[in-house]
């Protein structure tokens, strides 16, 4: 996000498809998913994962690992738009203030 | 884009046109790709021979027939992204219509060529002449070029679609004639040979178009990060435009022995009065002079044809000496410190040591005729002005008050 008028293409053309994946949207969030582990279900026992589904941005991250699961959220693209704390089933995700 | 030569005389065709038709004309000859208009007063004229052009055969260009100028202008956005040769036409309320895709046009980089026979602006609705549709259009990012005669009109509808394409330029342009005044009035007009106008202008070469082998996406979403940087691009464009201009007015030169410069100066070197006026404004104006030199008073004339990028450096250098400025113009912006032209001007003197006093009259809205009466009328209010030192702001002159 360092270039000058003159480094990028012309009249905001985007010239390299699939680009868009260099645009941090995170930038935009106002409020940040905070994850609790203890009733989540994908930690229990690998279920549910309503949150990977319905995120727009694919900025929950469900990870498997030698037998063990872990929960993360990717901050670069997540907009806190909240829709995993939305539809949390067991109210594992809350919204908090960046 | 070879050198050009001057094209011989028993190749010009002569004919008596409008200022519709004389653009018409040559938007035929200029070998246009797509054009998508919307009918509207007074410049029905330009699009209507354009369509008969192509009902003919006489021209192999797509004609959009549009449901409104909105449409008109995205149109005309949508063919020069793939890289077509793209002009349009309106005025007035179609015009203004048209304004949010008129900054879409300018800053997409667009090369395409807009002629505006310029019209009042509702309300009360009214068909005639004056420049507030223009001016409305002012901060789009369009080129502005504005034309006294159908020669003009002519011959400045194909230097437009050289100065849009230009790699350093690639902006809109407006080719702006007065309504009715131009538009529907028979002057002489020299028109080139076909072939002579095809290799002036040559096929239009696009930068980055879309195309399916090469995708890219144009127009895309830019916030606080990257908008800025994109608005520095287009306003360097902008001050590309002089340079450009100036190159391709030569070219054509050679090939006809006509250019106009960015405005033309008339006995202005020893003038004490210079009147500073665009459009058909610019022929009275001139004979106005003539007839007062001839009682000894000396009146010089500046006749504005690029209003954007306005040449500030140039019009404080050709005003010079002289002891006042007198604008004629036709527009209003209603609640500023003076009126758009005067704006310009005043802001263009600020630096000048020496500075002539501005005298602004704003003239003929909606059509009211601006006779040579009224330009003398401005004088006389001009040497008073002079004789106090001081002039209002504007004021409007040619209304009952």
């Amino acid at each position: 996000m360092s270039e000058k008028f003159d480094e990028i293409p012309m009249a905001g053309n985007i010239i390299e498809p699939g680009n868009a994946k260099r645009y941090k949207t995170g930038g935009w969030r106002a409020q940040r998913p905070v994850h609790s582990p203890e009733n989540c279900l994908w930690i229990k026992n690998g279920t549910c994962g309503r949150c990977w589904i319905f995120c727009p941005d694919m900025a929950v991250r469900l990870i498997e690992k030698n037998g063990n699961r872990f929960y993360e959220y990717d901050y670069d693209y997540c907009k806190g738009c909240g829709i995993c704390a939305n539809e949390c089933p067991t109210d594992s995700i809350r919204m908090e203030s960046e | 884009m070879t050198t050009a030569e001057r094209v011989p005389k028993d190749k010009i065709t002569v004919e008596g046109l409008t200022g519709d038709a004389a653009i018409a004309h040559a938007l035929k000859q200029s070998d246009v790709d797509v054009l998508a208009a919307y009918p509207i007063t007074p410049q029905t004229i330009i699009v209507e021979d354009f369509q008969r052009f192509a009902a003919d055969g006489e021209v192999h260009t797509k004609v959009i027939p549009v449901e409104s100028e909105h449409s008109a202008m995205s149109a005309c956005v949508g063919a020069s992204a793939v890289g077509a040769r793209v002009a349009t036409a309106s005025a007035s309320a179609g015009l203004a219509l048209m304004w949010e895709i008129l900054y879409c046009a300018a800053s997409m980089r667009m090369p395409i060529v807009f002629t505006v026979a310029n019209r009042a602006l509702s309300a009360p609705i009214n068909i005639h002449n004056d420049h507030s549709d223009g001016m409305g259009m002012r901060d789009s990012g369009f080129i502005q070029l504005y034309c006294q005669s159908c020669q003009e009109a002519y011959d400045t509808t194909i230097m437009a679609f050289r100065l849009a394409e230009d790699h350093d330029v690639l902006l809109p342009v407006m080719v702006g004639i007065d309504g009715f005044i131009l538009s529907h009035n028979v002057e002489r007009v020299e028109m080139l040979p076909d072939d002579a106008v095809r290799k002036f202008l040559g096929v239009r070469v696009p930068v980055q178009p879309l195309d399916p082998k090469n995708p890219i996406t144009m127009g895309p979403l830019a916030l606080t990060d990257y908008y800025f940087e994109f608005k520095e691009q287009q306003d360097r464009a902008m001050w590309n435009v002089p340079k450009a201009y100036k190159k391709v007015e030569a070219e054509f030169k050679k090939l006809t022995g006509r250019s106009y410069g960015m405005f033309e100066e008339y006995k202005t070197k020893d003038a004490d009065i210079v009147i500073l006026a665009m459009s058909t404004m610019g022929g009275t104006a001139k004979t106005v002079a003539d007839v007062l030199r001839k009682k000894g008073e000396k009146i010089g004339v500046i006749r504005l044809k690029m209003f954007r990028p306005f040449p500030a450096k140039e019009i404080a250098k050709a005003v010079g000496s002289a002891k006042a400025v007198m604008i004629f113009e036709k527009a209003m912006s209603f609640g500023a410190v003076t009126s758009p032209l005067a704006l310009e001007v005043k802001s263009a003197l600020y630096d000048v040591e020496k500075k002539p006093l501005v005298v602004d009259f704003v003239v003929g809205l909606g059509g009211r005729d601006v006779p040579p009466e009224t330009f003398v009328q401005g004088i006389e209010k001009t040497k008073k002005y002079l004789g106090k030192g001081k002039a209002p702001m504007y004021e409007t002159l040619g209304v009952r008050k």
